[in-house]
């Protein structure tokens, strides 16, 4: 059991990593492009959005507390 | 070389040769207390670890459909990418402590003479800590390779590069006979940051149906446009924790 837990949190840390939003986030993102680009309209601008946002919103949590 | 391809070359030697620097200081550690014959085997035991894993997925992943594999990489790559990102940043602006190799081989060297008496035969301690440290800083090397590689249709030109970091890392390592502190650590996961989060950004995108203004191209906006907006994070948080409290108030 032991090893199993440490495994699942070795597989965890290695993908997921120190903010699981992000990891949501970017399945959120291509999601929504999929589900956009199946349509005529432009998909492309739905990731650097979410880039854009995820990774300000993730360093700016850990920044506010402390500036 | 193309231009796709140099950006490939480059994302693969900077992502490996941080891998390296990291595996080389536990090595080092635990060769110079302890025991130089263990840590090599266990350096051995994790190549042909990271060699079986190599084998087992390498096939697996580039026999996906070419637009399933993208969407795969592009979003492992976006999160990896995003995630080293937001700690060179948090390093870069003194919110997170920076990577220290000095110091981090002086606590693995306290620990390993504090371990307990060696033996004159193998040394299990030594084998285990070097075989922990190459396969776990290995993995991320092996996946760095595939992905790219598996994208750009050239693992080969992948896996060359790579094994130019990591002899150009262990060569160093065996020159100066300590850790590589000089080292710019975290601009290296600065600039890998951005190479990911952007080929991530491109091939997700691919990968899920969209289509890139420019096509192959627009990699030529996106790779500055993050790299600009990730410093742009740092000058700001700079700036802001360089203010006194009051102002910010």
């Amino acid at each position: 059991m032991t090893r199993v837990r440490s495994l699942a949190a070795f597989v965890w840390d290695f993908v997921v990593g120190d903010d699981w939003r992000i990891a949501v986030g970017v399945v959120i993102a291509l999601g929504l492009t999929a589900l956009i680009g199946g349509t005529a309209l432009a998909a492309w601008w739905i990731l650097p959005l979410t880039v854009g946002a995820l990774l300000a919103y993730s360093v700016w949590r850990v920044a506010r507390p402390r500036v | 070389m193309s231009g796709q391809q140099f950006g490939l070359a480059l994302s693969v030697f900077l992502a490996c040769s941080v891998e390296a620097v990291e595996a080389l200081t536990i090595v080092l550690a635990v060769g110079t207390t302890r025991s130089w014959r263990s840590a090599l085997i266990g350096v051995g035991a994790a190549l042909v670890a990271l060699g079986a894993v190599t084998a087992a997925l390498g096939p697996a992943l580039t026999s996906l459909p070419i637009n399933a594999l993208r969407v795969a990489v592009g979003g492992l790559l976006l999160v990896f990418g995003l995630q080293w990102l937001r700690k060179a940043i948090l390093r870069a602006t003194g919110l997170k402590a920076l990577h220290d190799e000095a110091a981090t081989f002086r606590e693995e060297a306290e620990a390993a003479r504090a371990a307990g008496e060696l033996g004159t035969g193998f040394d299990p301690y030594s084998f285990t800590l070097s075989f922990k440290g190459s396969f776990l800083e290995g993995l991320e090397v092996v996946f760095i390779v595939i992905t790219f590689g598996a994208n750009q249709h050239d693992v080969g030109l992948a896996a060359i590069a790579a094994a130019l970091a990591v002899l150009a890392v262990v060569g160093a390592g065996v020159a100066i006979h300590a850790p590589l502190a000089r080292v710019p650590e975290n601009a290296m996961k600065f600039g890998v940051g951005v190479m990911l989060t952007s080929f991530g950004t491109f091939w997700g995108g691919e990968g899920a149906g969209a289509h890139w203004p420019g096509g192959d191209a627009s990699l030529l906006v996106i790779i500055p446009a993050t790299l600009l907006f990730a410093l742009a994070n740092v000058v700001v948080l700079r700036r802001r924790a360089a203010r006194p409290a009051a102002v910010r108030a």
